[in-house]
């Protein structure tokens, strides 16, 4: 049985948003573009449990969501040391992602805890209600308002840190000294 | 407490306009420029998440992920 190749469009055009979801879940782009082939292996082999005219994003980030959880209860030390080289690559190199105030918001990203970060990222980024992102995410709607306001908040703290000297001389010294300490 | 009309007060008497006014903590309180700076901040969270987000967006589809999916579903069996 050939796959629909309306379906087998649906699976790519989603590629791209699921690679950007991968890459904040993951932090590594290596990483992250393994988790996404995996996620497509599962998803083709399982295409009957599609049902068609549903949400083909919703059911591929639940799949590759499930991927990355289930490899990072396995593999949870080897992960959070590859955060923490993430961290260091950015504080060491601000020049080399762009613009500073891109790498401050980044490396506050990195900060949240990782239920909070994806529930963000999920309805602030990849477009999802948060209904849709409760499903993705196996929990009730209200777990999921509530992470993104915790979300939202911390980020204001950590970059509003940054705002009384926006426009001051070291800005690039200052996020990385304020990527290293606690605020 | 009536506007415009200029008032003599104690000089050690709590004042609101008092730039060092604090808070429990002894932190200062700017409570009008806080809550605009929070609009603010909360807006370019917005706008940020979404310009990291969308910067692997635009990336696309990579090769080797296209031809993956192309021939696992020209497979009779994707599983296989």
């Amino acid at each position: 049985m050939k796959l629909d190749p309306a379906i087998r469009d649906q699976v790519l055009s989603t590629v791209p948003s699921l690679r950007a979801f991968a890459i904040s879940l993951c932090g590594h782009v290596d990483r992250a573009d393994d988790l996404v082939q995996e996620t497509l292996l599962r998803a083709l082999a399982h295409i009957d449990s599609f049902e068609p005219g549903t949400n083909m994003p919703a059911w591929l980030f639940t799949i590759l969501r499930n991927l990355f959880r289930s490899e990072y209860r396995k593999r949870r030390r080897e992960v959070e040391d590859a955060e923490g080289r993430y961290a260091e690559t950015l504080k060491s190199h601000p020049e080399q992602t762009g613009r500073v105030e891109f790498n401050e918001f980044r490396g506050a990203l990195a900060k949240l805890p990782s239920d909070q970060r994806e529930a963000l990222i999920l309805v602030g980024a990849s477009g999802f209600s948060y209904e849709e992102a409760a499903a993705i995410c196996g929990c009730a709607v209200g777990t999921i308002k509530s992470r993104v306001n915790r979300a939202r908040t911390r980020l204001a703290d950590l970059l509003s840190i940054d705002n009384v000297d926006d426009f001051g001389p070291d800005r690039a010294t200052r996020a990385v000294l304020t990527g290293t300490g606690r605020s | 407490m009536k506007p415009g009309k200029p008032v003599n007060v104690e000089p050690s008497a709590p004042d609101a306009e008092t730039p060092q006014a604090r808070d429990a903590m002894g932190r200062p309180t700017h409570r009008k420029s806080e809550v605009r700076l929070g609009r603010e901040v909360q807006a370019r969270i917005g706008q940020q998440l979404r310009a990291l987000y969308d910067e692997v967006v635009k990336e696309g589809v990579p090769q080797h992920i296209a031809d993956l999916v192309r021939r696992l579903s020209e497979q009779d069996d994707p599983a296989a």
